[in-house]
């Protein structure tokens, strides 16, 4: 039989409420500080200081951006689709917040789940809702009405399938260790070894998908500041284009929830267990400063080089490295 | 190289050294290695700390042959101005920034230690290239280039240094580099 989350369980209303906002609120806390985070430290990593002039220590630059973009005017373009150029920063947004429902942040603890739902199929899930936000890249840069635009929406579309195939794939082989979709699930079978040391491929494939389903360095493609003048987000101004940053934001933390929780053992580490959460942060942030680092360190990739290395180095590999997972837990 | 290319009399052909070809098992792992050498280097850049100065508060040091803004001078011990009013820096200056206007001294309410003084002396600085010729045509010694740089201002009228202006301290001193710096 196959282990799948438990059905049982059951929360009273109010604490599922109560715990959706507080999940909301605490991430939605965390995506502002990210950007100047990310501003000081790139701004470090080549040797300057980033921003140091709003507030204290510049921790007060987020405010005033985010006074900035609310205050700009609403622009459309003449030639745009109305209502699907207002719906193309609103479908990412919705999906990035959709997908931190799954996030564990701990088990159980006082009948209380540590989590937004555990849902028994969650890469499923996760999978379902990082695609949509793809459907507002796409219907974003197309109802722009903007030849860049198109262009930034079409290579998101064509970037997109060549990375999910291998994303997939590269989480198949936890799934087959831990013998489940759910994420608790699999938190739970790394109590021995975190997978990362026996996944170690499976984990590099998803860290480089998740750099492509985020539009980071080295593949943001769609964004592509320097070709396409920020691709799909050309035509947008206001906070339209602000939600399209947060959304990069919010959509860094869920990969690097995900893949914390998949491979490096989840809420797992020394304390007791009210440390969890915590834990849990410290490894999303210890993955947050790897996408900081690498949007410091590499140069964005050729299109070209993305679809060869999706369909020729990384789909192998996450076949390959599905297929020994799979005889080596078979036979042993 | 002889024989590859036989119609080559001498070896005045080099052949370049390329490197491995791009692509298959081999350039992803030379790519994977060169990805790593990278995180390698920019991690030491954040481990070196920001070496931008922060201009306002924190001022570049200048050497202490740095040429800014001209200063007149005085003898220590008289008081005396030390500009004759010769207006050897006026013809010196190239961009004819220097205006001269020369007088003579009264006995008993003496200005400088000449025969005559400069009763006007003026640098239009919104003019002067910071070259130096003055300092080097003053045979007294009566005009240097010191060390201010910050001399940006709203007005061009402003920018005109009166022998008051030139003779007074500078509100504030550039920092000078330390030897060796």
């Amino acid at each position: 039989m196959i282990p799948l989350a438990d059905t049982q369980f059951v929360e009273a209303t109010w604490i599922m409420i109560a715990k959706s906002i507080v999940i909301f609120a605490v991430i939605f806390g965390i995506v502002p500080v990210m950007t100047v985070v990310e501003r000081k430290l790139i701004g470090r990593f080549q040797h300057r200081y980033g921003p140091n002039r709003v507030g204290p220590f510049g921790m007060l630059q987020p405010l005033a951006d985010l006074f900035k973009l609310i205050s700009k005017e609403g622009f459309r373009p003449a030639n745009a689709i109305p209502m699907l150029y207002v719906l193309g920063p609103l479908l990412p947004v919705l999906s990035a917040v959709m997908a931190l429902a799954i996030i564990p942040w701990g088990d159980v603890q006082g009948g209380v789940g540590l989590y937004g739902i555990d849902v028994p199929i969650a890469i499923l899930y996760f999978f379902a809702v990082g695609s949509l936000a793809f459907y507002g890249v796409l219907l974003g840069g197309w109802a722009s009405g903007s030849k860049y635009s198109l262009l930034g929406a079409m290579r998101g579309a064509a970037q997109l399938i060549s990375y999910e195939v291998a994303m997939g794939l590269a989480l198949l082989g936890a799934i087959i260790m831990g013998g489940s979709l759910s994420l608790v699930d699999i938190v739970h079978a790394q109590g021995a070894l975190w997978f990362v040391v026996p996944q170690f491929v499976g984990f590099l494939i998803f860290m480089l998908a998740g750099f492509a389903e985020t539009n980071r360095t080295p593949f943001d493609m769609p964004e592509a500041d320097a070709e396409l003048v920020q691709g799909f987000m050309t035509e947008y101004g206001g906070m339209r284009f602000g939600s399209f940053l947060m959304v990069e934001y919010l959509e860094i933390i869920v990969v690097s929830g995900v893949a914390s929780a998949i491979f490096l053992g989840g809420w797992m580490g020394p304390g007791p267990s009210f440390l969890d959460p915590i834990w849990m942060l410290i490894k999303i942030f210890t993955l947050v400063f790897l996408f900081i680092w690498v949007r410091a360190t590499l140069p964005r990739l050729r299109y070209d080089q993305l679809m060869s290395l999706g369909w020729k180095v990384l789909l192998p590999l996450a076949t390959l490295n599905v297929l020994v997972t799979a005889v080596l837990v078979v036979v042993t | 190289m002889s024989e590859r290319f036989p119609y080559l009399k001498d070896d005045s052909v080099v052949e370049v050294q390329r490197g491995p070809e791009p692509g298959g098992a081999g350039g992803a792992y030379r790519a994977f290695g060169e990805t790593l050498r990278g995180l390698k280097t920019t991690m030491a850049r954040l481990i070196e700390g920001p070496m931008t100065i922060q201009y306002p508060e924190e001022k570049t040091p200048v050497y202490p042959r740095f040429r800014g803004r001209h200063k007149l001078h005085k003898f220590d011990d008289s008081g005396l101005e030390k500009c004759v009013g010769c207006s050897l820096c006026a013809a010196a200056c190239p961009a004819d920034c220097i205006r001269v206007v020369a007088a003579e001294n009264i006995p008993g309410d003496r200005v400088s230690a000449g025969e005559r003084y400069a009763a006007v002396y003026e640098i239009n600085l919104s003019r002067c290239i910071f070259c130096g010729y003055c300092e080097i045509a003053c045979p007294f010694d009566a005009i240097t280039m010191g060390h201010d740089y910050e001399m940006a201002d709203y007005d061009r009228e402003d920018l005109i240094f009166t022998k008051e202006m030139l003779l007074a301290e500078p509100l504030e001193r550039s920092p000078l580099k330390a030897e060796g710096e």
